[in-house]
C-alpha cells in the first residue's frame, strides 16, 4: 500500500499551505485535488486581493494560484494527484482514493482536510431550470475556459462575490441586467460597488428573485421588492428577459470527509452551515485529522492560507518534527495574523461564529 | 453572439486543438481536453440532464464536479459528470435521462 506522512485533501489556498508547511519539516506529504492542477478556486479569479500587500493583496488569484503551484511542484517533499477524490477515511489510517488509475488505499499518519465550500442554493420555482448558476461556476466557465455563460445575467446577491462576478461578465463582453439583494443594505466593498454602478447596472436592494421561466432553459426571472419581513410585495413584479441567473448567495462548508471520518460537527450559521469542532491546533475530535480553509467556516483566501499554515504546523508537530518552543511561537504568530485578518466587519461574524464553536468545543472537552 | 471568449481584458486563452464529437449523434466541436460541459455550452446546448422522477430539464449548476446536476452519458457510460469529464475527438455524448442505461442495456 502506498504510503505517506500527511495527506492533504484539497489543493486550494489553505491546503497547499499546510502542505508546503509541513514539507517544510521534512514531512513528506500527498496533497490530493478533484481537479488537475493545484490551486483550487484561485485559478479563476481574475481580480485583485485586498488587504495586506505582504500577504498577496494586489495580486490577482489567477497570479497566486501559478505561484502556488509552482512551489507544489518544485517541493520535493510533496506529491501532487490530480483528478483524485478522497472516498473516506478510516480508523486504520487508510484513505481511499478513486484516481484515474482507479481505486486506490493511502495510508498517511495524518490526514488535513481542506476540501472548501460549495454554493448555496436559494428555493424559487424554476431554480432548477439549466441557465441557474451557481457564480462559481460562471466564473469557471468564463475565466477558466473562456465561456461566456450566456447573453444577458441576473445576478442574485450584492456580497463581493455577487459584486465581482458581475465586473467579469462586462469583462467578457455579458451584460448585466441587474444585481439583486434581499437586504436593505449592499453585501460587499463599495469600491466594488461603485464599479458596477459606474457601468450603469443597478444594484436592487430590498429585492429578490420570485420565480424564473423558460421552456426547458432560463428565458427570464420575474422580481420582486421584499417587506421588512422578507416577503414578496404582490404588484411589486417586474419581468427581465435573461438567459442566465447567476446565485452569488453564499457558500457552505464540504465537510462530507469530515462527517464521514468522525469528527463531530456543529451547524454554526456564521461559519456557513456545518463546520468540525477543532482545537487551537486546528486538529477536530477526529485524532489526527486536522482542517482549514473554508472546510472550517467560509471565509477567504488569506485567512485559509494562515488556517493552512497553522494546520500543517500542527501536524509537523505531532509527528514530532518541531521543536516546543518553536512550535508555540510560530503558532502565536500565526494566529495574530488570523486575528489581525479579521479585524474588519466580516471578520467580526467571523469571530461570533468561532466564540459559539470554542464554547461548544468545551462543552465536549468538560 | 458567439459564447467563445476571444478577446479578454485580462486573460489569454492558449492555442487549444479542436476535436469533433457528439452531441445525441449530431457532430458538434470543442477544443480537446476541456470540460465536456464548457464545450456542449459554447455550441449552445444547456439541457444535459432530465431528472429522475419528474423529468425536468437539467444543466450544470457548479461546474466543479460537487453537485451532479450535469449527469450525461458518455460512450454508453452513464453518470458521468459533464463538468468534470474532459473532453476527447469523437466522444459519444447524449443526454442522460432518469438514471441512465443499465449496464444490460449496453453493447
Amino acid at each position: 500500500m502506498r504510503k505517506t506522512e500527511l495527506a492533504v485533501v484539497g489543493a486550494g489556498p489553505a491546503g497547499i499551505s499546510g502542505a508546503l508547511e509541513a514539507a517544510s519539516y521534512g514531512v513528506k506529504v500527498t496533497l490530493i485535488d478533484r481537479g488537475d492542477r493545484p490551486g483550487g478556486q484561485l485559478v479563476k479569479q481574475t481580480h485583485k486581493f485586498f488587504g495586506w500587500h505582504a500577504k498577496g493583496a494586489g495580486t490577482r488569484g489567477i497570479v497566486l494560484a501559478e505561484q502556488l503551484a509552482r512551489h507544489i511542484r518544485e517541493n520535493e517533499n510533496v506529491t501532487f494527484f490530480g483528478s483524485t477524490e478522497a472516498l473516506g477515511y478510516y480508523s486504520d489510517k487508510v484513505l481511499l482514493l478513486e484516481t484515474p488509475r482507479g481505486i486506490e488505499p493511502l495510508q498517511c499518519e495524518r490526514l488535513l482536510v481542506a476540501t472548501g465550500a460549495s454554493e448555496k442554493m436559494l428555493l424559487f420555482p424554476g431554480n432548477d431550470l439549466p441557465g441557474v448558476y451557481g457564480a462559481g461556476a460562471v466564473q469557471t466557465l468564463m475565466n477558466v475556459y473562456g465561456v461566456r455563460p450566456g447573453r444577458s445575467v441576473l445576478m442574485v446577491g450584492s456580497g463581493n462575490i455577487g459584486l465581482i462576478v458581475s465586473y467579469q461578465l462586462v469583462q467578457a463582453g455579458v451584460r448585466v441586467a441587474a444585481v439583486l439583494e434581499a437586504m436593505p443594505v449592499i453585501g460587499g466593498y463599495a469600491v466594488h460597488a461603485s464599479k458596477i454602478r459606474r457601468l450603469g447596472i443597478p444594484i436592487l436592494t430590498g429585492h429578490s428573485i420570485k420565480e424564473a421561466y423558460g421552456d426547458g432553459q432560463v428565458e427570464g426571472a420575474v422580481i420582486w421588492k421584499l417587506d421588512e419581513k422578507w416577503n414578496g410585495i404582490p404588484g411589486t413584479e417586474k419581468d427581465l428577459k435573461v438567459d442566465v441567473i447567476c446565485l452569488a448567495t453564499g457558500l457552505t462548508p464540504l465537510g462530507e470527509l469530515l462527517w464521514q471520518a468522525g469528527a463531530q460537527m456543529e451547524y454554526v450559521s456564521e461559519l456557513g452551515g456545518f463546520v468540525p469542532l477543532y482545537d487551537e491546533n486546528m486538529e477536530t475530535t477526529a485524532k489526527g485529522v486536522f482542517v482549514a480553509g473554508d472546510a472550517s467556516g467560509v471565509e477567504e483566501a488569506s485567512t485559509a492560507m494562515a488556517e493552512g499554515k497553522l494546520a500543517g504546523l500542527s501536524a509537523a508537530w505531532s509527528l514530532g518534527r518541531v521543536p516546543p518552543e518553536e512550535f508555540t511561537r510560530k503558532r502565536e504568530e500565526i494566529r495574530n495574523e488570523l486575528y489581525q485578518l479579521r479585524a474588519g466587519p466580516t471578520g467580526q461574524k467571523i469571530l461570533r461564529g468561532l466564540e459559539t464553536l470554542s464554547k461548544r468545543a468545551k462543552k465536549v472537552t468538560a | 453572439m458567439d459564447l467563445r471568449i476571444e478577446d479578454h481584458p485580462i486573460l489569454s486563452f492558449p492555442e487549444r486543438k479542436k476535436v469533433k464529437f457528439f452531441w445525441e449523434g449530431r457532430e458538434v466541436w470543442g477544443y480537446e481536453g476541456e470540460p465536456v460541459a464548457s464545450a456542449l455550452h459554447a455550441a449552445g446546448i444547456k439541457v444535459l440532464h432530465k431528472s429522475l422522477k419528474l423529468d425536468h430539464p437539467r444543466g450544470f449548476f457548479c461546474a466543479i464536479g460537487n453537485c451532479s446536476s450535469c449527469l450525461v452519458v458518455i460512450d454508453g457510460v452513464p453518470n458521468v459528470r459533464a463538468c468534470t469529464a474532459k473532453l476527447r475527438a469523437g466522444m459519444r455524448v447524449e443526454m442522460q435521462r432518469g438514471a441512465g442505461p443499465a449496464p444490460s442495456d449496453r453493447e
